[in-house]
C-alpha cells in the first residue's frame, strides 16, 4: 500500500484529547453516572416531559385505534399519492435511528473514543425512531392484523412475498436492523446493569437488575469474550446501517417515477440519515445536559464541537445530492425529469422546496464558526431545523413527485388530514415517553467506557505511564 | 466437587483487591508466572493486556460468527431461489427465474441477522451467562468489581492451592486486601 510508505513521521496524527473535563476518578464516573437512574427523586423537568411525552403518546393510540377500526381512508393519502406522510414519517424516523448506529458502531471501529459518552442514549434513540418509524408500514398495509403475512413462513395460500421487491428488502432490512440494534444495546449495558445492581440499595430494584445483568461479574475471561463480540456486531452493524438506508432509498430509486430513478440515491440517503440523526442526538442531548448537570463533565464542549462538525460535513454532502438531483433532471434531457425541476423550483409545492434548501442547505453554514458550534442556544436551534430540514427533503421526494407525474391527466394535489397529524405528532409522543423512561431505568452514558475512557486519560495524560495506546490515528 | 480434597471445603479461592488497573496486570501476569493456572482478574471495564498477561486467549467467538455469517448467507440466498424456481415460479414477461442480483440484499441482510445472533448467543453462551450464582459475589467488596475495585482471584482448584502460601503470595502484590471467598 502507497500510504504505508510514506515517512510516518509525516503523517497526520490525531492529538490524543482529554474527553473527560473536570477531575474524575472511577470512583466517581460510576457515582454520578448511576446516580442519574438511582436517584429516587428525579428533577422536575423529567416529571414534565415523561408526563407531556406520555399524554401526546395517547394521542398516537387514538389515532391508531381509529385507523385500525376505519381504514387508511383517515389518511390524506390519495391517487395519485398514494404514498404520503405514512412514508415520509418511515423514512424520517429510520434516519433518525441511523446516528445511533452510526456513533455506536462506525465511530467505535474508527476509534472515536468521543463517541463513548454519547453512544448509549444515541443507540436508545435508535431503537425507539425504529419503534416509531416501523409502525408507519404496518399500518400502511391497511390490515395491520395480517402484517405476518410480510414474512416467509409456510402458508395454506402456498404463497411467498415477493422477494425481488425492494418493500420486501424494507421487511428484512428493518427487521433486521432493530433486532441487531436491541442485541447491540443490551451487549453494551449489561456491564452498567450489573453497576446498577451493586450500587442500588432497595432489594426489588437490586434484583431486577441482578436479572437483567446475567450475573455479569466482570471477569477478565468474561471482558475478553465480550469485547470480542461487541466488536464483531460493530463491525456488523457498520454496513447494516448503510445498507437499510440504500434499501429505503431503493423503494424510491427502482421506481420510475420522476425524481426518484436516480443512482445518487443510496448514498444521498445514507448522508441524509446520519444528517437527521446527528440533529436528533443534538436535540435531546442539549436539553439533558442541562436537566443534568453533573454529566456535562461527560458531554463536553468538545463533543458538541465535534458533532456540530459532522453535522455541517455530512450537511454538505446531502446538499451535494440536491445539486446533483437538479443537474440529472438537466443532464437527462428526459422531459419528465425535467418538468420535475421545473415543478420542484416553481410547482406548487416550492415553498417547500425552497425551505429545505434553506434548512439543509444554507443555515448549517453556520458551523463554520467555531463559536457557534459551541453555543448550546444556536446548536439547539441548529438542530431543529435541521430535523425540518430533512422531513421536508422526503416530504419534496414523495408528494411532490407523485403528484406530478408523467401524464397531466393523473396529476393531483396532496395535503395531510388531521388523522395525519395526530399519528406523526403522536409518534414524536412515544419518542419522548421511551426516552425519558429510558433516561429513569438506565444510564444514559455507557458507564464502563468513560471508566475504560479515564484509564486512557491516566496513560496519556501522566500517571507515570508514557502510554503506547495513545497512537490514535485516524485510520 | 473438585476441590472436597482441600481441608477447607467451603472455600471458594482467596481474593485480592487493588484500586489500580495497571497493578491488577502486573499481579496477574506474576500470579501466571508464579505458577497459578485457575485464577482470574475482575475488573469493572476491559483492562486491555490483561488477558495477554493472564496467556487467557479464545477465538472462538469470531469463528463461530463466521460460520454464522455463511449460514445466513447460504439461507437467505437459499430460500429466495427455492421460492423462485422450485416452489413458486413465476413467469414475468419471459424474464429468467434465477434473478440473483434482485436476491442480494435480502441475503445480506440474512447474514448480518444470523452472524449477529450468532455472536450474541455465543458470547453468552461461552461466558457461562447467565448466571445468577457465583461464589465471587461472596467476595469482600467485591460490589465494588462493577465500580472502581479491582480483584484478583486464586481458586482452590488450581492445583498449587494452598490457603497460607496463596494469602501470602497475593499480599505480596501490592494488594488493599486479601481474603477469602466462601463457596
Amino acid at each position: 500500500m502507497a500510504i504505508n510508505s510514506i515517512d510516518s513521521s509525516k503523517r497526520t496524527r490525531l492529538v490524543p484529547q482529554n474527553f473527560i473535563d473536570g477531575e474524575h476518578s472511577y470512583t466517581t464516573i460510576s457515582e454520578i453516572l448511576a446516580g442519574v437512574v438511582l436517584n429516587p427523586k428525579p428533577p422536575t423537568v423529567w416529571f414534565v416531559a415523561t408526563g407531556l411525552g406520555f399524554c401526546v403518546l395517547n394521542v398516537m393510540l387514538l389515532a391508531v385505534t381509529y385507523l385500525v377500526l376505519t381504514g387508511t381512508g383517515i389518511w390524506g393519502n390519495n391517487q395519485p399519492t398514494a404514498w404520503a406522510w405514512d412514508i415520509v414519517n418511515f423514512v424520517w424516523w429510520i434516519g433518525i435511528g441511523h446516528a445511533g448506529t452510526l456513533i455506536s458502531a462506525i465511530l467505535l471501529l474508527m476509534r472515536q473514543s468521543w463517541r463513548n459518552s454519547i453512544n448509549r442514549f444515541a443507540e436508545a434513540m435508535t431503537i425507539f425512531a425504529v419503534m416509531c418509524a416501523g409502525l408507519y408500514p404496518l399500518l400502511h398495509t391497511g390490515r395491520p392484523w395480517l402484517d405476518y403475512w410480510l414474512f416467509p413462513y409456510a402458508n395454506t395460500l402456498g404463497m411467498w412475498p415477493q422477494t425481488r421487491s425492494p418493500l420486501e428488502w424494507d421487511v428484512f432490512a428493518v427487521s433486521t436492523y432493530f433486532t441487531i440494534s436491541l442485541l447491540f444495546w443490551f451487549l453494551g449495558l449489561i456491564p452498567d446493569i450489573a453497576t446498577l445492581r451493586d450500587k442500588s440499595q432497595h432489594p426489588l430494584v437490586k434484583s431486577i437488575y441482578g436479572l437483567a445483568s446475567m450475573g455479569w461479574i466482570g471477569s477478565a475471561k468474561h471482558w475478553f469474550r465480550y469485547e470480542q463480540a461487541y466488536n464483531i456486531l460493530a463491525g456488523i452493524s457498520a454496513p447494516l446501517v448503510l445498507s437499510v438506508h440504500t434499501i429505503v432509498s431503493f423503494d424510491f430509486a427502482v421506481g420510475i417515477v420522476p425524481g426518484w430513478h436516480t443512482t445518487i440515491f443510496p448514498p444521498y440517503f445514507v448522508a441524509g440519515a446520519v444528517f437527521a440523526g446527528f440533529a436528533m442526538v443534538l436535540t435531546f442531548g442539549l436539553p439533558l445536559r442541562s436537566v443534568y448537570p453533573q454529566i456535562k463533565d461527560f458531554i463536553t464542549e468538545k463533543h458538541l464541537d465535534w458533532m456540530a462538525k459532522i453535522l455541517l460535513a455530512t450537511g454538505l454532502i446531502v446538499f451535494y445530492g440536491y445539486i446533483l438531483e437538479m443537474f440529472y433532471g438537466w443532464y437527462s434531457g428526459n422531459t419528465y425529469e425535467l418538468a420535475l425541476v421545473y415543478n420542484r423550483l416553481f410547482g406548487p409545492y416550492k415553498w417547500f422546496y425552497y425551505a429545505l434548501i434553506f434548512c439543509n442547505g444554507v443555515f448549517p453554514q453556520l458551523c463554520w464558526v467555531p463559536q457557534l458550534r459551541r453555543n448550546v442556544p444556536f446548536l439547539f436551534v441548529l438542530s431543529i431545523v435541521v430535523g425540518i430540514g430533512m422531513w421536508l427533503e422526503r416530504f419534496v421526494i414523495i408528494p411532490m413527485s407523485l403528484t406530478r407525474d408523467f401524464l397531466t391527466s393523473s396529476w393531483g394535489y396532496y395535503a395531510p388530514t388531521e388523522w395525519d397529524w395526530a399519528l406523526f405528532i403522536g409518534t414524536m409522543g412515544f419518542f419522548v415517553f421511551l426516552l425519558f423512561m429510558f433516561i429513569k431505568v438506565l444510564p444514559i452514558i455507557n458507564i464502563f467506557e468513560m471508566r475504560d475512557l479515564l484509564m486512557k486519560n491516566h496513560h496519556q495524560f501522566g500517571h507515570g505511564h508514557d502510554g503506547h495506546e495513545n497512537s490514535e490515528e485516524a485510520h | 466437587m473438585a476441590h472436597a480434597a482441600y481441608e477447607s471445603p467451603k472455600l471458594f479461592g482467596i481474593v485480592a483487591e487493588f484500586d489500580d488497573p495497571d497493578v491488577l496486570v502486573e499481579a496477574a501476569a506474576k500470579t501466571r508466572v508464579a505458577g497459578y493456572r485457575k485464577f482470574d482478574a475482575y475488573s469493572p471495564m476491559p483492562v486491555h493486556g490483561l488477558a495477554e498477561a493472564m496467556h487467557f486467549e479464545d477465538i472462538r467467538i469470531p469463528w463461530m460468527a463466521f460460520f454464522g455469517g455463511i449460514t445466513g448467507c447460504c439461507l437467505g440466498l437459499g430460500f429466495q431461489t427455492w421460492i423462485a424456481l422450485i416452489d413458486y415460479p413465476m413467469n414475468v414477461g419471459g424474464k429468467p427465474l434465477f434473478t440473483w442480483p434482485q436476491f442480494i440484499p435480502i441475503t445480506f441482510e440474512a447474514t448480518v441477522l444470523v452472524t449477529g445472533l450468532t455472536t450474541f448467543v455465543s458470547q453468552f453462551a461461552l461466558n457461562g451467562l447467565p448466571k445468577p450464582y457465583n461464589p465471587m459475589f461472596n467476595a469482600k467488596n467485591f460490589d465494588r468489581a462493577s465500580q472502581d475495585r479491582f480483584f484478583l482471584c486464586i481458586e482452590t482448584r488450581d492445583p498449587k492451592f494452598d490457603e497460607a502460601s496463596v494469602t501470602e503470595f497475593l499480599q505480596g502484590l501490592g494488594a488493599l486486601d486479601v481474603s477469602e471467598v466462601p463457596a
